[in-house]
């Protein structure tokens, strides 16, 4: 699972729920001399078109104290260019009838804007000119970090869930910078200075280290003229050499407690799995998205069904994998327990429903059924040009050859029954097991008052 | 006799529809009313082998009464959870079989059941006995009802930690008083505690008759599939009557503003009102309006003011959401506490500045060349058509409101704006709510 921070709340969330895969059929391909990759891929059913710029520079490439500067940078690209004032990005981009946004996630920034097939060209101008062109004014940054510090506030500061996610993932990886929040510790965020961002920028914002993807109402000869005539003159720039990152081996049990205000206890659990690197090759990937519906799938599959539907010990669970990332894949689950039965309970019941199927294995029809599925949202996802691109965005980001993704299905309809329970019982095991708790605490009580307000428990009453 | 003013707004026009996308004038919408009594609206689409469907009832929590809040919402619930032949967990399975996603929308005015299913017909026959079996034969299980009651308590409860939840029920409240949009869509915790099977029953028979229903339909299906998709999914309900109209909403003096305590560190800040109405003859100046106000993003002056200028919060926007009677207008922000008061004047600044002197030029034509040229966008895939007719079915907007969408945004002047905003943003019926306080708690 991606966290992404995006400059619009909304758009995350729709992102966060689009789950599933894009065709492969159809795609174009070609590089610019400065290493620069084109990826176009035809949808005709509507005169509109999506341009996703993916730069493979996300928060796994901060270091500590500088958690947040992807991200922040993000940020900072609609502030300006030599040539475009703050603010003129989005207001031409409106003007031709576009919408644009952006998003940073551990792995990757990208940049996107959905407009008229026939305006495409004002999105690439724009978006080469702040390849190389960024203002990145004191002033203007000055006044955007407390913008992105509201922004955390917001997301997790305020949010149990987020503030229990951000512990899961500092918890699961100790190693790895999977570890540090995309928005960045708030502590790094007080810190930061233009020239922090202004050396990430100088750093990472190479067409080199670049993929440009265009779905839509587009000839792919014409984009590729597009693209050179905008970015071709930028030149590749070196890049800093990319060590290989792993995290250590879990040799135990993790647990980490949040407590914050809320009503029902909470958990995420996750387990480090392996992820996709061979598309051909590989089968464990395959047979954990399996399992991933076997558990979560449909409203009555085995989790929500034994937990929710069954056992009345959560009133909600899901389980979730993604097996695409530049770093490792862990597999998560969450479960909210019911009122009047402790978390341990609820945990006790998913972890029981873990090891039923890794004892027991799974049915041929429970296994059709997921790939049924499986099946159909490969066809429901091409509804959409936004989610197309994105899938290629992110394999090829992964280091993935966006191509490999027609192998997908056929790979996951040779999963077997064997295989779904052997990745089960060797995966989701206590000694792999990181749990992130939360206790709620009560509104009145968190935090302390530092000085009696007399208002304060009478519900209406001016303010200025 | 043309006079300049006339003249000028209709080169602009001109020039807009000019800018239009070439033969790009949307999807072809047919129309017709099943033998049943339901309106149909169906949009053929080949090139996926996919079929989306919807099927809304004029049975959202308007629908409801205060000492049964939730009532609405828990029918269309339990709907879904067994039904005809099918127990709870085999009508899960029924549509996963054949890889069918059943999904649900509700709201004030609707509750809506909407179906993605592949266009084969072996799938495409499966998913669509069971719609027809969750819209006609739900079995209101007592054991479900009971576990789904809880459940939605214990959601009520955790909401209820949650500044933005608190925020957003105050106003509506304040905003509708006695009119049935005041109550909360999820009900209340003792309302719903006290729902019976029969309170479902009951609402079912009365509220998902044919003569209440909307079919939209898209995608890979000819049009005598469609009739008879249509017909085999609203056959089995009773006729019944169209639903008797909802009262009108009185718009009047707000009160003090509201200040709910919370411990989170950022303030939650909302302004509101009841301000348009579907088929408002404002519609269109409203629209073009607020996406200068708080609309437009980035194009908005309350995200340029209260974000890009002062840094006092990520999100600030205003919103307007049409419904059968008018629907509310809202403005909302988080900040950081000690910042509550300055961004709450910047927003009252704002809005003075706005219906004194409505948008200026560039604004106006800024809003209008992104609502125009981004036409297409808003129907370029199965489920944005979908919801689009489904939408437009429900309130019987006449078959060429998309197609006219552009034109009638196009002919939107200052003045226009302006007389919409005054009359209908009034500043002494604006109530506010703020969640969290002003100073540390």
């Amino acid at each position: 699972m991606h966290v992404i921070l995006a400059r619009t709340w909304a758009l995350a969330c729709a992102c966060l729920l689009v789950l599933g895969w894009a065709h492969a059929a159809d795609t174009y391909e070609h590089t610019l001399a400065n290493g620069l990759k084109v990826i176009v891929k035809p949808d005709r059913r509507a005169p509109v078109v999506v341009s996703q710029l993916w730069y493979r520079a996300g928060s796994m490439d901060e270091s500590y104290g500088l958690t947040g500067v992807a991200h922040v940078l993000e940020h900072m690209m609609f502030k300006g260019t030599r040539s475009v004032p703050e603010g003129e990005f989005s207001r031409r981009i409106a003007a031709a009838g576009g919408r644009e946004n952006a998003f940073t996630s551990r792995d990757a920034t990208v940049y996107h804007q959905t407009l008229p097939a026939e305006r495409l060209a004002l999105a690439l101008e724009l978006e080469a000119d702040r390849m190389s062109n960024l203002t990145l004014a004191p002033e203007a940054f000055a006044r955007e970090l407390k913008v992105v510090m509201e922004e955390r506030r917001l997301r997790t500061e305020d949010n149990p869930q987020g503030l229990l996610y951000e512990a899961l993932m500092a918890t699961a990886f100790q190693s790895h910078p999977y570890r540090h929040p995309v928005i960045g510790w708030m502590e790094d965020l007080r810190q930061m200075r233009v020239e922090d961002a202004s050396a990430w920028y100088a750093r990472w914002y190479a067409p080199n280290n670049a993929v440009l993807v265009v779905v839509g109402d587009v000839e792919p000869a014409a984009v590729f003229a597009l693209a050179e005539r905008y970015f071709g003159a930028i030149p590749a720039r070196p890049l800093p050499a990319r060590r290989a990152l792993a995290e250590a081996p879990q040799r135990g049990p993790r647990t980490v407690t949040v407590r914050a205000p809320a009503r029902l206890p909470a958990a995420y659990l996750s387990w480090p799995v392996p992820k996709l690197e061979r598309p051909a090759e590989d089968w464990e990937p395959y047979a954990l998205e399996v399992l991933e519906g076997v558990l979560d799938g449909h409203a009555s599959a085995r989790l929500p069904r034994a937990l929710v539907q069954e056992g009345r010990v959560a009133v909600g669970v899901s389980a979730g994998y993604d097996p695409v990332g530049r770093g490792p894949a862990l597999f998560l689950a969450s479960v909210t327990a019911a009122e009047g039965r402790t978390l341990d309970e609820a945990v006790a019941a998913l972890k029981a429903e873990i090891a039923r199927l890794a004892r027991e294995g799974v049915g041929e029809a429970e296994l059709a059924r997921v790939k049924a599925q499986i099946l159909a949202a490969q066809v429901y996802e091409r509804d959409s040009l936004f989610f197309q691109a994105r899938e290629i965005g992110e394999w090829e980001t992964a280091g993935l050859d966006h191509r490999a993704r027609g192998l997908r299905i056929e790979r996951l309809r040779q999963v077997t029954p064997e295989q779904v329970q052997a990745v089960a019982a060797r995966y989701l095991v206590d000694d792999r097991l990181t749990l992130a708790q939360l206790v709620p605490l009560p509104l009145a009580a968190e935090p302390a008052r530092t000085a009696p307000d007399p208002a304060a428990d009478v519900d209406i009453r001016h303010v200025r | 006799m043309l006079t300049y003013a006339m003249y000028a707004r209709r080169l602009v026009l001109l020039f807009l529809l000019a800018c239009l996308p070439t033969a790009w004038a949307g999807p072809v919408i047919q129309h017709w009313l099943s033998a049943s009594g339901a309106r149909v609206y169906f949009v053929q689409a080949r090139e996926l082998p996919m079929l989306d469907v919807s099927v809304t009832f004029a049975a959202g929590s308007a629908r409801d009464v205060a000492d049964k809040s939730g009532l609405a919402r828990m029918t269309q619930q339990l709907m879904s959870l067994g039904a005809g032949a099918w127990s709870e967990q085999a009508l899960a399975e029924a549509l996963a079989d054949v890889g069918a996603i059943l999904g649900k929308q509700f709201d004030a005015d609707r509750a809506v059941f909407t179906l993605r299913t592949l266009s084969e017909p072996r799938a495409r026959e499966q998913a669509l006995a069971v719609l027809q079996a969750v819209l006609a034969q739900p079995h209101f299980d007592p054991a479900i009802l009971q576990r789904e009651q809880a459940r939605a308590v214990a959601g009520l409860k955790e909401a209820a930690t949650r500044p933005s939840y608190l925020g957003e029920k105050a106003l509506q409240a304040a905003m509708y008083g006695d009119h049935p949009y005041a109550m909360d869509e999820a009900g209340e915790i003792e309302t719903i505690e006290r729902l019976t099977r029969d309170d479902l029953l009951d609402f079912h028979r009365r509220h998902y008759t044919a003569r209440n229903a909307v079919v939209a339909l898209v995608g890979d299906v000819e049009r005598t599939e469609a009739e008879r998709i249509a017909e085999a999914l609203t056959r089995a309900l009773p006729p019944g009557e169209a639903a008797p109209p909802l009262p009108p909403v009185r718009v009047g003096a707000a009160g003090p503003v509201r200040v709910i305590p919370h411990p989170a560190s950022q303030s939650h800040l909302f302004l509101g009102l009841p301000a348009i109405a579907r088929d408002d003859a404002e519609f269109f100046p409203l629209v073009v309006g607020n996406y200068v106000l708080g609309g437009g993003g980035f194009d908005a002056r309350i995200l340029k003011e209260v974000r890009v200028r002062r840094g006092l919060a990520y999100s600030a926007y205003s919103t307007l959401a049409p419904l059968t009677r008018p629907g509310p207008f809202v403005i909302g922000l988080q900040t950081r506490r000690e910042a509550t008061e300055e961004a709450l004047a910047a927003v009252h600044e704002l809005l003075a500045a706005y219906l004194r002197d409505g948008p200026t030029e560039d604004e106006l034509a800024q809003a209008k060349n992104y609502l125009v040229g981004s036409f297409p966008l808003r129907l370029d895939s199965n489920r944005k058509i979908l919801d689009h007719i489904g939408m437009m079915g429900f309130y019987a907007l006449p078959l060429d409101w998309l197609t006219r969408y552009p034109e009638r945004v196009a002919a939107v002047t200052q003045q226009d704006v302006v007389r919409a905003f005054r009359a209908r943003i009034r500043p002494e019926a604006l109530h506010t709510v703020i969640v969290g306080g002003a100073t540390a708690p």
